[in-house]
């Protein structure tokens, strides 16, 4: 390509962590400053949507886009920014499978106002107002973007060609994207991209025995012993079922791994996959104690689609109509 | 009879020992089963992935059945129905989660012995889901992934 390639950040249905993950790569952004032309980065420097909207199609060579598609504006900048850049990567988990904002999947826009607006004990709205699209004040009407029912990744909204998974991306990871977008180095569009290609068990450093598990806890519940399997010890982690390439952070620091990094190679539904693991090392020989050991497990949907409901088989919670 | 003519859209994962085998001798001794029941054959119920249960509402079925071999002993394997019976009960309070009836999901033991208890199952089982009428997964999310406020 001609001159330096021009490069876009953006966020959409996320918490910003993906945007201090850019940074986590520390000093060498003034690297990646000097190799690289930043022309949209809402987060870190000035911007308009008209600026984005006044370029050519095609004429960003990569977009980095974070979050999930929640809202009209999120959708309206996915579909922007798919035709003004050549390469489209879906950035950090919310993007990739939907992450912890897919997990409104489990209600919709109704079920969440009704708890942000009026339900929540934090909340004063004597007049029960929840967000509408239009109003009408005495200088015009003003506009809100629709607040959509269901949460849905940036892939299942615009063709995308590479993802970069995790809450958020490790900072090597995002350094090694970097560095293989500028050098060219890229795999076959469609890849996932900055992660490995096995899952977080390998990478995991607690000693592996057999797994047999006879009571689940859940982590505030027991003092996990620091060198065996976390999963052995009856503590629910998304190890088996997660694709490497974070190093094993959570479990390194004695936490279970919770999936963020989305399923490994080869895997559809990593939720369904997850509770397969699981499931399969409880240590019952009858269906009655298999029951009732699988029983102690809290909010199956919740653990085992933390972070990919929104990007699972079916997507969504079907509410009573 | 159907309720308003619906037909349920029922797929059977059955284990090639015990209730294939139940569901074969059935068709061959003709006992009256209804029509509704796809029947997909694995090798053994504790190859029964969750996400083939999962693939299988998204698809269009109604009502998922799985079926094996009659634990402790009668598992081609060994103990394949055991990893069976320890994934079942998390899959159907995955399948409530989500918000599908747990009537419309259903998993035990058929023995290859047990042709006329596969043949009664499908009666019953087909009648329930049209009691319950049909899901309709992928127009459902349709629905909801509209853009209409």
């Amino acid at each position: 390509m001609a001159g330096k390639p021009r490069v876009a950040f953006y966020w959409a249905g996320s918490c910003g962590g993906c945007e201090i993950a850019v940074l986590e790569i520390r000093e060498r952004i003034l690297d990646l400053a000097q190799a690289v032309d930043i022309i949209f980065w809402p987060v870190a420097m000035d911007f308009k949507y008209q600026d984005v909207e006044a370029m050519e199609d095609g004429s960003i060579d990569v977009c980095f886009f974070n979050g999930a598609i929640r809202s009209a504006e999120n959708e309206h900048l996915a579909r922007l920014f798919r035709a003004k850049s050549k390469t489209l990567v879906a950035y950090g988990s919310c993007a990739h499978e939907g992450c912890i904002p897919g997990l409104a999947n489990l209600s919709d826009r109704e079920g969440i106002f009704e708890v942000v607006y009026r339900e929540n004990p934090s909340v004063e709205n004597p007049e029960k107002l929840v967000p509408v699209t239009r109003y009408d004040l005495p200088e015009g009407e003003v506009e809100l973007p629709t607040f959509y029912d269901t949460v849905r990744t940036l892939g299942q909204t615009v063709p995308v060609d590479y993802s970069v998974p995790g809450c958020p991306p490790q900072a090597h990871q995002s350094w090694a994207v970097f560095e293989a977008f500028v050098k060219g180095e890229l795999p076959p569009v469609g890849s996932v991209i900055g992660a490995g290609e096995k899952t977080v068990c390998d990478e995991c450093e607690h000693v592996k025995e057999e797994k047999k598990v006879k009571q689940f806890f859940r982590i505030h519940e027991i003092v996990p012993d620091e060198k065996k399997c976390l999963l052995e010890q009856g503590i629910i982690c998304a190890g088996p079922a997660t694709r490497s390439g974070c190093g094993a952070l959570c479990p390194t620091a004695n936490l279970p791994c919770r999936g963020c990094y989305g399923p490994p190679p080869g895997v559809v539904d990593q939720g369904a996959k997850f509770l397969s693991a699981v499931a399969s090392v409880v240590d019952a020989n009858t269906e009655e104690e298999a029951a009732r050991i699988v029983s102690q497990i809290a909010d199956p949907i919740g653990t085992f689609y933390r972070f990919g409901l929104a990007a699972s088989l079916l997507r969504r919670r079907k509410l009573d109509q | 009879m159907a309720q308003n003519g619906f037909e349920p859209h029922i797929v059977a994962f059955l284990c090639n020992w015990c209730t294939y085998a139940a569901a074969d001798a059935a068709g061959i001794s003709r006992m009256q089963q209804p029509l509704n029941v796809d029947v997909i054959r694995v090798m053994c119920s504790g190859r029964i992935d969750p996400s083939f249960v999962l693939m299988a509402f998204l698809e269009g079925a109604d009502g998922v059945i799985v079926s094996g071999c009659h634990p402790p002993g009668d598992c081609h394997y060994g103990e394949g129905n055991y990893k069976t019976f320890r994934r079942m009960p998390l899959l159907e309070r995955l399948l409530q989660d989500y918000g599908i009836e747990k009537e419309r999901f259903h998993w035990g033991w058929i023995s290859a012995a047990e042709a006329p208890k596969w043949a009664q199952l499908t009666k019953e089982f087909t009648s329930r889901i049209k009691e319950l009428g049909p899901l309709e997964w992928k127009g459902y999310l349709k629905e909801m992934e509209s853009e209409e406020a």
